[in-house]
């Protein structure tokens, strides 16, 4: 998901973290090893 | 911040590399000569091999006058006219072979849902980094992509002026952020080159040319290429897509490679910066730059998907040519580090 920068995001456990990015891709899908921020891990996988 | 390597930094410019042939060797000469003197006839590129060393560097040496230049080079031999039928000659070798290697691609959509999707069982060379790469090898990967790195979104930016509205606000958003968002320690050329600070390289522009092979020569001129003729935007575009869209998991990739090999922490910031900032780069890109310039110029369809096929085949190209030497313990450059 899309959002416009700059963003601050508070975590489950309290903390806040901060992209002063022009936009910011957040992770909706929660596989993304660097939560909140989008990593692509939603990619669609496939075997060659 | 890493200690910098010492070295000749003050100058704008980069050195001359040595000669891969008689084609390059006669573009040195006259560069050391004044503007207007004898270049190579555009005929003697009539049989270079169009992904050969010679070729390769004679376009190379060509482009960077649109750069930064050649220390002690008159900036003049930029726009010599002499110089400039010589490049079209190389440029049309050069095209024509990658038309030929990319025949019968898929339409714009096809070919960017392909790159979408991330094979389980990977084997390029950020796979090969990331499971066994060792030090050595991520000193020659980050050597050889000194070359485009240290110039990081440069040759994009050639684009510009020739798109309009939608595609042209979300471009410069892109590159906005390449430039570090209007600080200098975040352009990602200044982020690149902290990493071979970490990784003991020298930052010099230009240094490492005489190393790179000519795969990743052909890799930078395609870029160089696409983005000095108008009439290649669309496939710049189709090219920027593809960088932007591999880049991410490819950087996550690298970044654990850097991790566990300890090789510091700009080396791994580097790649880290790119898994998030390309993940936003990628999206933008899909929707509003290709999107936008679909809508602007319907026509340019074929050549956004030339664009996509060519920087795919090259890149691949380069990494089989890194993979086959580093699996048979052999260097991947032409000189050492």
């Amino acid at each position: 998901m899309l959002v416009e920068g700059p963003v601050e995001v508070v975590l489950e456990d309290g903390s806040t973290v901060r992209s002063d990015r022009f936009t910011v891709a957040l992770c909706t899908c929660r596989r993304s090893r660097t939560y909140p921020w989008c990593d692509t891990s939603h990619r669609r996988r496939s075997r060659r | 911040m890493p200690d910098r390597i010492p070295g000749p930094e003050t100058s704008p410019e980069g050195e001359l590399p040595g000669a891969r042939g008689e084609l390059s060797q006669g573009v040195l000469d006259a560069l050391r000569g004044p503007t207007g003197g004898p270049a190579p006839q555009p005929r003697e590129a009539r049989d270079a091999d169009p992904f050969g060393d010679d070729l390769q560097l004679a376009l190379y040496l060509c482009y960077e006058l649109h750069y930064r230049g050649f220390r002690g080079i008159d900036a003049a031999w930029e726009w010599d006219p002499g110089l400039l039928g010589l490049r079209a000659a190389l440029e049309r070798r050069f095209l024509e072979a990658l038309r030929e290697r990319t025949a019968g691609h898929l339409d714009v959509h096809d070919a960017l849902d392909e790159l979408l999707v991330e094979p389980v069982d990977g084997t390029g060379v950020s796979y090969f980094l990331k499971d066994e790469g060792q030090l050595w090898q991520l000193r020659e990967y980050a050597a050889q992509r000194s070359l485009y790195h240290l110039k990081e979104a440069d040759p994009h930016a050639w684009v510009i002026p020739r798109l309009r509205g939608r595609a042209k606000a979300a471009f410069v958003a892109v590159e906005f952020d390449e430039f570090g968002g209007g600080r200098a320690e975040r352009v990602h050329a200044r982020l690149f080159a902290d990493l071979m600070a970490d990784l003991g390289l020298d930052t010099t522009y230009g240094r490492y040319v005489d190393a790179a092979s000519a795969e990743m020569l052909a890799v930078v001129n395609l870029m160089s290429l696409l983005g000095l003729h108008r009439a290649h935007r669309g496939a710049l575009v189709g090219h920027f897509a593809t960088v932007e869209v591999t880049s991410s998991p490819g950087s996550r990739r690298l970044a654990e490679a850097m991790r566990r090999t300890g090789a510091g922490p700009a080396a791994e910031h580097f790649y880290a910066e790119h898994v998030t900032a390309d993940a936003v780069h990628e999206q933008i890109v899909r929707r509003d730059v290709i999107g936008g310039l679909l809508a602007d110029e319907p026509s340019l369809a074929p050549d956004i998907a030339f664009g996509i096929a060519a920087t795919t085949w090259l890149e691949d190209r380069l990494g089989d040519r890194l993979l086959a030497a580093w699996r048979s313990g052999s260097t991947s450059l032409r000189a050492q580090l």
